[in-house]
């Protein structure tokens, strides 16, 4: 355990099956990270709502207190969280990659390292040492693999369902535990009250076609990493090549037009 | 010299006694306050010493003989005693009667200590061992001592040589006999015994009362403790009930847990709360150890925490988690001690203040918070399994005769098997039923069992809630777990209903005469009696009645009735999953085989998916209700109906 200032970033979920609030299942999994890492010292933040009873769940891990950032749904929880985190001493921020609830667009911490200027790991896994500021983590791929990291503090970090699982929430700490609201400038979420909310459909999945004659053939097909095939490792280049190459890419794949 | 040594030794012992008395009081003192009947309990209690206590060590009737004998004479003896020798009233009469007395006292110990030859592994040994000399030794004693008194030989006979073996003899007799019950020998079972007869948490179990329902927690009290963390947040009541432990081990013999060698002795798991409330550690206890913990390693005290998650303390967490609540402990104890009410209150502790159910503990109350079932189905399912069977539903009735309970059963492909056989006898019968459909939630029985208090009354409440809305004369379930939570639990929470298992139900359709039924051609087929159908709610007649009144002849089980061994799916067991050396269900099934019956008969869901759950080849099991359906007449006739209900079905799809 370190002495590192640590915030998980909370939101109500809903489970799948019924749609009832809960905690949500890849935050709950933040908190439980920074449960092993920070111990009581851990902070736990939540911009919206705080009778929300769900987020007593986080409490119920064992920690005293959650502080929420008081808003009206509907309203951006980016500024909100920008200002707080600016102002504090916090050198690691954990998020849950989606929300349950809500635009659940996964765009929060990606945003949020925007705006502080700070980096951002995805699928962390586990914080292997913090050393001068620069933390040694492991960062979750595809098919179990990890890769190893160093980032430098302050950082943003998501967890997916390769962080170790939650703790059980018990009643007791979650009932006694405080939710202290702060009162902040409300900030309308401009683009949520423009834009037209459709379903989100399916992605369709890729054919999985087995080659594969011999059983040592399949299980090199199983294990293997993820790869579109036609990548291509730069090395040694000027950041203008570098930039050149990422730019025709993003062309060639159809993401600029 | 006898005359002046043996009132001061007599006097000495009592009074040691009574400031040994009044220090255990305070002991147990220490545990929080429960409410009891002070001077009510005490006068009640001969009664409840002599016939309800008298009952259940009377099924062994050897022990039951010779307590009678020897507790009777050591009694009378002990207050003749005190007269004659103490305040010296040295009259013939009453030293015959003190001789007649010891007489009796010395033969029943000599019984006390055939036992003691060669005891059985349940008996604990060590200070026990010494317990019949001691009786032997006070008896013969005073029944020398006495012969004078009566006049059978000169005042002043075998002189002083005499006087001081006597005096050594009285002196090690009342040591045990009176110092003893109060300063923690063998002999404090008489006397916390008996005080917890008097002020026992359950006064309903006496006089042939039954009460077996859990007590709920105050949850609307923040500073009430969640449960049991360590000795003292017992009421005062339970921790002198632990005390009056006897440790004759009926209850580990009797334990499926034990014999599955999973880390539970109930016998222990007392004598840990003992230790608790006294202070020390477990290496001296002389029973059996919890399988796989040897003696010694583990200590406690009062305030001290029973179970530490990180190391070892009183109790290790899968102690507790090993129990099935299935009762047998209970039932065979003859101090009446409630080790399943101990049990749960720890295990409430850990889940609603640690947060550490083992296994798959955490996701089945999860689930049950989220979707009102242990499984994580979609609640929307939960009428899925009659889609056929064009139930009636009280919300479109409001109003019913009987009202069906379904249960989580109704997520299980097996059991709803079960379900449709038993909605084919209530249609047979025309019985006027209704089920609540998707407005039914699962009793809280299972959370309530892993401890999960919140979750229970949360469930409850709303259960209530809804039964509040409707009408109707009774509530039959085909799970004796639902069954027993609405009969028995939902009363503390304002919920009082007529409920009746299915078995009990048919079999008052049978009497009734609203059945047309043929011949079972089952062959031989034994019955397996639900936990909680019968050690809890005295349930052990409807099912055989039933069984019977279809040409079934039962070949009972050794293990049946009162003393039926659990399936091992009681109290969450299957969920903790705490490994043992044999599975219960497996022990359950060689009981079964030992009939030489091919066919089991159950009336349970947890029993059917456990028994089933035993590789074959074994018996087949059926439920009470699906054996019923195959002989209904009209069977030919509701099969001739039901392919075209589900053609309808289809084309609605």
């Amino acid at each position: 355990m370190t002495d590192l200032n640590i915030v998980a970033l909370v939101s109500v979920g809903a489970h799948p099956t019924s749609a009832r609030p809960r905690r949500a299942e890849q935050d709950a999994r933040a908190v439980e990270l920074g449960l092993r890492l920070a111990g009581q010292n851990l902070q736990l933040l939540h911009a919206g709502d705080p009778q929300a009873e769900a987020l007593r769940g986080y409490l119920g891990m064992g920690l005293e207190q959650l502080d929420v950032l008081e808003q009206p749904e509907g309203a951006d929880a980016l500024p909100l969280l920008v200002d707080y985190l600016q102002g504090s001493r916090t050198q690691l921020v954990l998020t849950g990659s989606q929300a349950e609830t809500g635009e659940g667009s996964g765009m929060l911490p990606f945003l949020l390292a925007e705006r502080l200027g700070w980096p951002m790991v995805v699928g962390l896994a586990e914080v292997e040492k913090v050393e001068n500021g620069v933390a040694q983590v492991l960062q979750a791929l595809p098919r179990g693999q990890r890769r190893r990291l160093k980032v430098r503090l302050p950082c943003v970090a998501s967890v997916d369902n390769a962080a170790p699982v939650a703790r059980q929430s018990a009643f007791g700490p979650a009932r006694r535990g405080q939710i202290e609201a702060h009162e902040v400038t409300v900030v309308d979420d401009t683009l949520l009250a423009e834009a037209s909310l459709q379903p989100a459909k399916p992605r369709p999945k890729r054919l999985k076609v087995i080659k594969a004659k011999t059983g040592a053939e399949r299980m090199k097909a199983a294990t293997a990493k993820a790869s579109g095939g036609g990548g291509q490792i730069l090395k040694d280049v000027s950041p203008q090549e570098g930039a050149e190459a990422i730019f025709k890419l993003l062309i060639e794949e159809g993401v600029l037009r | 010299m006898l005359n002046t040594l043996l009132p001061i030794l007599l006097f000495a012992a009592l009074t040691l006694a009574v400031i040994g008395a009044a220090k255990r009081f305070f002991m147990w003192r220490r545990g929080r306050p429960a409410k009891v009947d002070w001077i009510g309990g005490l006068l009640k209690m001969p009664r409840r010493y002599l016939v309800d206590l008298h009952h259940v060590v009377e099924r062994d009737k050897y022990m039951s003989k010779t307590h009678v004998a020897t507790a009777g004479g050591f009694v009378l003896a002990a207050v003749l005693a005190i007269v004659v020798h103490g305040f010296g009233l040295h009259n013939r009469i009453l030293g015959f009667a003190l001789l007649a007395a010891t007489v009796l006292m010395f033969t029943g110990a000599l019984f006390v200590a055939k036992r003691r030859l060669n005891p059985p592994s349940r008996l604990s040994k060590g200070p026990w061992m010494r317990l019949p000399k001691s009786l032997l030794m006070f008896a013969a004693s005073f029944f020398i001592a006495t012969l004078p008194v009566a006049g059978i030989l000169p005042p002043d006979f075998g002189g002083w040589v005499l006087a001081i073996i006597l005096a050594v003899g009285v002196a090690w007799g009342v040591s045990e006999l009176f110092l003893g019950m109060t300063w923690g020998g063998p002999m404090k079972h008489a006397f916390a015994g008996a005080l917890h007869l008097a002020w026992h948490r359950r006064a309903e179990r006496f006089g042939g009362g039954r009460s077996t329902g859990l007590k709920a927690l105050d949850l609307n009290d923040p500073k009430a403790p969640l449960g049991v963390e360590k000795p003292t947040d017992f009421t005062w009541n339970q921790l002198l009930g632990f005390d009056a432990c006897v440790q004759c081990g009926k209850c580990e013999a009797m334990c499926p847990a034990f014999a599955a060698g999973q880390p539970l002795n109930p016998k222990k798991l007392i004598q840990d709360m003992v230790i608790g409330l006294a202070g020390g550690n477990d290496a001296n206890f002389a029973g059996s150890p919890y399988p796989g913990k040897p003696l010694g390693e583990h200590s406690g005290g009062p305030h001290q925490p029973i179970v530490d998650l990180n190391g070892k303390a009183l109790v290790d967490a899968e102690t507790l988690w090993s129990c099935t609540t299935c009762r047998a402990c209970v039932e065979e104890c003859p101090m009446m001690i409630e080790h399943v009410d101990a049990i749960v209150d720890m295990r409430r502790h850990l889940t609603l203040e640690k947060g550490s159910t083992p296994n798959k503990g955490a996701e089945v109350l999860e689930n049950l918070i989220a979707t009102d079932n242990p499984g994580g189905f979609n609640p929307g399912g939960r009428l899925n399994w009659a889609a056929d069977l064009n139930l009636p539903l009280l919300a479109d009735k409001g109003e019913t005769d009987v009202l069906f309970w379904v249960g989580d059963g109704a997520f299980d492909m097996r059991n709803q098997r079960t379900l449709r056989a038993f909605v084919t006898i209530l249609k047979a019968a025309d019985v006027d039923f209704a089920v609540l459909g998707l407005e039914e939630r699962d009793s809280g029985d299972v959370a309530r069992r892993l401890g999960d208090e919140a979750t229970f009354q949360h469930l409850a409440r709303r259960n209530i809630a809804t039964l509040t809305k409707y009408r109707f004369k009774r509530i039959v379930s085909c799970d004796p777990h639902s069954f027993h939570v609405l009969k028995n639990e939902y009363g503390a929470l304002g919920g009082n209903y007529q409920v009746l298992h299915h078995s009990t139900f048919i079999e008052e359709l049978v009497r009734k005469g609203s059945l047309n039924l043929g011949q079972s051609k089952a062959a031989s087929v034994t019955y397996h009696d639900p936990c909680y159908l019968g050690r809890y709610n005295g349930e052990y007649e409807a099912p055989r009645a039933v069984l019977k009144a279809i040409g079934i002849e039962v070949k009972e089980m050794e293990r049946s009735g009162f003393r039926s061994r659990c399936c091992g799916g009681g109290g969450g067991a299957p969920i903790t999953d705490i490994p043992g050396k044999q599975r219960i269900p497996d022990m359950r099934m060689v009981d079964i085989k030992e009939t030489g019956a091919e066919l089991v008969a159950v009336g349970c869901p947890q029993c059917t998916a456990m028994l089933e759950g035993v590789v074959a080849p074994r018996p087949e099991i059926k439920d009470i209700a699906e054996l019923v359906a195959e002989v209904l007449i009209e069977a030919t006739e509701v099969a001739a109906k039901r392919p075209a209900a589900k053609r309808e079905l289809a084309e609605v799809q």
